[in-house]
């Protein structure tokens, strides 16, 4: 399963470089979108994927026996995801705020602030 | 146990309900604001105050009383209380500065709430001692950063925001994916069980390369080359005190989160990542202050030397030695003081004046020379003039730097800062020095009849302290030394910071 987690997170984050490399606002917004979700399943991924192995403990154990999923990562990307979400949120909003005053989707006509 | 390590978190917080609360009251917002950042200045003196007495240096809240690699403890040693203090320092500064600039416009928006969450996030990045929860707090800072840049909503900000908000985020995300990669190795996201468990770590190769992701994070943060277009791009647009603000703080989160990350974690292959670094610094010194030497606006000018001021505090780490880094937070201590300061007189001038292009103002010597000595006092300690605070920052770091017989660097740390001479004088004499400019007299005439002297003497008010703060700095610089010598030793010495995290709760 790992391996190929790992080609779809690398597929993901080739895809999101590429969309925010396109001149058009909204392609921008999509190329970040990918990016949030890439590193989400990236972390998801690296910490290992276990099936079916709730991380319960035995009464009187100090341990899991066998292997068993680690919850953390999860509550990370739980996390991540919900901080990204609000932040798309944001980006969206901007670029239609900035559509509505610039009048302009693409991003090569947008260097006033530049120079 | 120290409570006092959560309270320059939770007062920002605090205040910044409260103006959410009563956010129909302009008035309301402005004493919540000036009390606020009132009394988490009071706060961060109080944390550093108990942080250096402390026999560890290290003062530690376990929250929600789990022991510390299993929840995420708050740690303040005496860099994070520093920098906390600045962070204090420069939002109650910027809070009084803002009641008679910023409209009313901006405060009905949600000003002073967005500043408050800002002032939260920025003390909560220099206080974490986990690094996912360091995350939480660069995106807390970030997401009121946003919004505060697009307040008013015009054009200008709008195109300086996306790539702002775009470059920004991809930092994020880049540094989401290196704790989760980070996590991944070692099993752990405490930063003082990091600094066990990474040295424990097999493929030694792989933990630089997560370095590298830590490095290009931060600098993006940082505005470093060659990853800086954003910050002169969109610094300039915003209101002047959030300009001020911006400028002193959120480039320094991202020295901090340098300083944190490559003196307690990424030491293991120094001859690399510190190389790297002190090139990153040698680069950035020179292109900012190049850039800044090519604009006659003030804010552009101020933005690229940010950015060039960055490249001294990457010198003083990828230096390390004690004096170095001694050197480098000192740096960057009265970088804020100063930076955030000439903002707020590029303010000034601009209400004075109502133009920031110093093609169209002038003869403000000759009609304010208290503003022009305070300007002196700012711009003169930023080009390192003696015995001002800048001079006493680049004389331990040139000295550092002759100590590793690094001469490229010392060569290039001298010429910026004669260049910076250059921009700093460009101003004044522009600014200050020649008389205002005929066309534009009619306008200076009519923004000046505008802006009552109460208003004035209200915004001279936090310059005259930053003013005197930057020439105190350099003077009395004995006492600030000890601090920082003592700072620079638990940088260098992770154990310290690891017996206290991990022994703490004991």
């Amino acid at each position: 399963m790992e391996p190929l987690m790992a080609f779809v997170v690398g597929g993901l984050f080739a895809a999101s470089i590429y969309m925010m490399l396109r001149r058009s606002l909204v392609k921008l917004v999509i190329g970040l979108i990918l990016l949030s979700n890439a590193a989400n399943l990236l972390i998801f991924t690296v910490s290992g994927m276990q099936r079916g192995l709730p991380p319960l403990i035995a009464p009187g154990d100090t341990l899991p026996a066998g292997g068993w999923a680690d919850p953390l990562p999860q509550a990370l990307v739980l996390t991540a995801i919900v901080i990204g979400f609000g932040v798309l949120a944001f980006a969206v909003v901007l670029i239609h705020r900035a559509y509505v005053v610039v009048k302009e989707d693409d991003l090569e006509k947008m260097r006033s602030t530049d120079t | 146990m120290s409570p006092e390590v959560a309270l320059p978190v939770i007062i920002p917080f605090i205040f910044g309900s409260l103006s959410v609360i009563l956010y129909k009251s302009n008035t309301a917002q402005r004493w919540l604001g000036v009390i606020g950042t009132g009394a988490l200045l009071v706060a961060a003196m109080v944390l550093l105050h108990n942080t250096y007495t402390h026999p560890d240096g290290v003062l530690i809240i376990a929250l929600g009383d789990w022991p510390a690699p299993f929840g995420i403890v708050l740690v303040s040693d005496i860099l994070g209380a520093v920098m906390t203090l600045m962070a204090a320092l420069i939002g109650f500064a910027v809070a009084i500065y803002s009641l008679p600039s910023i409209s009313s416009d901006h405060e009905a928006f949600g000003y002073y709430p967005l500043m408050h969450l800002l002032l939260a996030g920025v003390c909560g990045a220099f206080l974490t001692g986990d690094i996912f929860n360091l995350y939480v707090w660069v995106e807390v800072l970030l997401v009121a950063s946003f919004a505060l840049l697009i307040l008013g909503g015009e054009r200008a900000q709008m195109e300086g925001a996306i790539k702002y908000v775009t470059l920004n985020l991809l930092s994020s995300i880049m540094l989401l994916t290196a704790v989760g990669l980070t996590y991944g190795m070692t099993g752990t996201l405490n930063m003082a069980d990091l600094v066990v468990k990474l040295a424990e770590v097999e493929n030694q190769g792989l933990v630089t390369v997560v370095s590298m992701l830590y490095l290009v994070a931060f600098s993006i943060k940082a505005a470093a080359f060659p990853l800086f277009f954003w910050l002169p791009a969109s610094y300039h647009t915003p209101p002047v005190a959030i300009s001020a603000l911006f400028a002193g703080l959120l480039t320094k989160v991202g020295v901090y989160m340098l300083y944190r990350f490559f003196s307690l974690l990424f030491t293991q292959d120094m001859g690399y990542t510190h190389e790297i670094l002190l090139w990153i610094g040698g680069f950035t010194m020179i292109t900012g202050v190049l850039g800044a030497a090519r604009y006659y606006e003030i804010r552009r000018i101020l933005s690229f030397h940010i950015v060039s001021q960055i490249g001294y505090m990457f010198m003083a780490l990828a230096l390390f030695s004690p004096l170095a880094l001694a050197g480098g937070i000192y740096f960057i201590v009265h970088n804020i003081v100063t930076k955030s300061n000439l903002f707020l007189i590029g303010g000034v001038i601009y209400f004075l004046r109502g133009s920031h292009e110093l093609k169209q103002v002038g003869g403000l010597w000759r009609e304010r020379p208290w503003l022009g000595l305070m300007f002196l006092a700012s711009a003169l300690s930023l080009a390192g003039m003696p015995p001002l605070s800048g001079f006493i920052g680049k004389y331990m770091l040139v000295r550092a730097g002759v100590e590793a017989e690094s001469w490229g660097i010392v060569a290039v740390a001298l010429g910026v800062g004669l260049l910076t001479l250059y921009s700093m004088v460009k101003i004044w004499a522009e600014a200050f020095w020649k008389a205002q400019p005929q066309e534009y007299a009619e306008r200076a005439a009519r923004f000046e009849r505008a802006i009552s002297e109460r208003s004035l003497a209200i915004m001279c008010l936090p310059i005259a302290v930053l003013a005197i703060l930057a020439v105190l700095l350099g003077v009395g610089m004995q006492p600030v030394y000890e601090v920082l010598i003592a700072a620079a030793e638990q940088m260098r010495d992770p154990q310290i910071y690891v017996d206290a995290v991990l022994g703490g709760n004991q």
